[in-house]
């Protein structure tokens, strides 16, 4: 038996916890971003990012606590509704999509700046709450959001195992799937509500603006590397949770690095090279 | 009326035509969420000015805003010609990209100035009417006023000048590149002045507002009407009203007065959208 040293453990506690989580996020978010990309609804990940944050106030008004699950339901819930709306709005009028989408964005965000200052006046917490929205605050995770961040995980995965024949045909061939006699909206609703709660998830972490890159780089990266389906999931999968752990290493040791940019800047990079250097017949 | 109100409004409803009129075109085009990259991705170019000249009032930082902008604007259009990745993914890879960089320099290199994020992202309408544009003593009053102003104006100008040449590149590109309309130099033209009108609007409504100013109304114009003229003067009115409407709800529920804006266009939006004679309603459900 080798005796374990446990002062590594204790004296890096905070620095496994940021980069566990960052490294089941990044996994995740790559992996369901995968099917974001392909559907063309890399945008709505943007969009639910930036809708959650009236579900996430209105939530925390109405339980008046800060419970991370609580917050994640109201983010979630508003997540759904921007999906639904736009999509509603997308099937009655001509307006583009990218212009719905932007609406929603802005209207769902400018709506829980107003519940913001709402609660501003109650209580102290507007401005720590608005700023992890912004940014995250991957430094001060705690065990009991990663074991959140883990549940999430085994949902998304357990799906993806589940029903990978019929994501994959409903993502690629939607009208074949129809003649088959599977339901596209039952599984384009699986899809979707994966996305928001990795989303809702993962804003904590890295907040809102990179969240879109979390979803969108590895996805983005893997599809330079090879044009099968669960390839890409790995692949995409791998440099997300790969890159969240050098990202939390890198940003631990370096002075005046946050850990969200970190990560966006080291996916970035290797998106670019996955551009260059990719040997994948086009 | 208080003075203080009237600037207030006069400075909000100044902003929104600024970026209703670019927002139109932007819209028409299917460029929409270039405006919200745009708005995110104009930070690292405020940092790195900031760093260069170590003030913040400077003009200069508009500049390097706009120069920012611009740089998105080309290399998410690089990355899509050649066809790595499809249009929206492009742009949701290229803005974090460049935010992250903006807030990896503050953070090493600014952090002990104010550069404050949270103005950027979250304006303050309250506080324009107090921060005054005093030359040689004599008080003109605000500077946002003055500066939305200008703005405002630049875009009303090239709107007016180059009518014809956004009307056709934007509805038919390719008899644009055909009759030598110039489509291209409208769409930088058109991209420039999204990212100042951006940069000049963040004190005001902050970056995500700004995106609601630039596509709310003119949507809403759009469910209404397909004549690009009534499109543009309407979402001008509609951007007025929905700025009215706004700053009297945050005045009476003591509320952030964009949040409240962007509110009061999403409310103007949705209604409109739910009205049985819009002419483009089309009924699918």
């Amino acid at each position: 038996m080798i005796p374990l040293d446990f002062s590594f453990f204790t004296y890096y506690y905070s620095l496994i916890l940021v980069a566990t989580g960052t490294t089941i996020l990044g996994a995740t978010a790559g992996a369901i971003g995968v099917f974001a990309v392909l559907r063309k609804q890399s945008l709505l990940g943007d969009v639910v990012s930036h809708a959650a944050l009236p579900g996430i106030a209105l939530a925390f008004l109405i339980t008046k606590n800060s419970h991370p699950i609580t917050l994640m339901i109201g983010g979630s819930f508003a997540g759904i509704l921007a999906t639904g709306l736009t999509m509603l709005v997308a099937r009655t009028t001509t307006l583009k999509m990218d212009t719905i989408l932007g609406i929603m964005l802005s209207v769902f965000f400018g709506f829980g700046l107003v519940l913001i200052t709402i609660i501003q006046k109650h209580s102290y917490a507007q401005q720590t709450m608005l700023n992890t929205f912004i940014f995250g605050n991957a430094a001060t995770l705690l065990a009991c959001d990663i074991y959140y961040m883990i549940i999430v995980a085994l949902i998304v995965l357990g799906c993806l195992t589940l029903w990978y024949k019929e994501l994959m045909l409903v993502t690629f061939d939607p009208s074949f799937a129809h003649t088959l006699g599977y339901s596209t909206i039952f599984f384009e609703i699986v899809m979707t509500i994966l996305l928001i709660m990795t989303i809702v998830i993962g804003l904590q972490t890295v907040g809102v603006i990179l969240m879109s890159a979390m979803i969108i780089a590895p996805a983005a990266a893997g599809q330079q590397w090879t044009n099968r389906l669960h390839s890409m999931i790995f692949i995409a999968a791998f440099i997300g949770g790969l890159c969240g752990t050098t990202g939390s290493i890198i940003s631990n040791f370096c002075d005046h690095l946050p850990t969200g940019p970190t990560i966006v800047i080291l996916l970035s990079i290797i998106v670019l090279f996955s551009f260059t250097y990719s040997y994948k017949k086009r | 009326m208080q003075m203080i109100i009237i600037h207030i409004l006069a400075i909000a409803s100044l902003a929104s035509i600024a970026c209703s009129l670019l927002g139109t075109f932007l819209m028409l085009r299917g460029v929409a969420l270039m405006s919200d990259a745009i708005s995110h991705a104009v930070l690292p170019g405020i940092v790195v000015m900031f760093l260069i000249v170590q003030s913040l009032e400077s003009p200069l930082l508009i500049v390097g805003a706009s120069l920012a902008g611009l740089a998105t604007v080309l290399s998410t259009e690089y990355i899509i010609q050649t066809k790595r990745l499809k249009k929206d993914a492009a742009i949701g890879f290229v803005f974090p990209l460049f935010f992250s960089i903006g807030i990896i320099l503050i953070c090493k290199y600014a952090q002990t100035v104010h550069l404050d994020t949270d103005m950027v992202i979250l304006g303050e309408l309250a506080f324009c009417p107090f921060n005054r544009l005093i030359i040689f003593g004599i008080d003109y009053g605000p500077c946002a006023l003055w500066s939305m102003g200008a703005i405002a104006l630049l875009n009303s100008l090239f709107v007016f000048v180059c009518y014809k040449e956004l009307a056709i590149s934007t509805f038919d590109p390719i008899l644009a590149d055909i009759l030598q309309f110039r489509p291209r130099l409208m769409h930088y033209l058109l991209m420039t002045l999204t990212s100042i009108t951006a940069v000049g609007a963040f004190n005001i409504v902050g970056s995500i507002v700004v995106v609601t100013l630039m596509l709310a109304p003119p949507a809403t114009a759009y469910l209404l009407t397909n004549r690009l003229l009534n499109v543009l003067l309407l979402s001008c009115i509609i951007g007025i009203a929905s700025t009215f409407f706004g700053y009297f709800i945050a005045h009476y529920a003591d509320v952030s007065i964009a949040g409240a804006i962007a509110t009061a266009n999403g409310l103007i939006f949705f209604c409109t959208f739910l009205l049985p004679f819009n002419n483009q309603y089309l009924n699918k459900i």
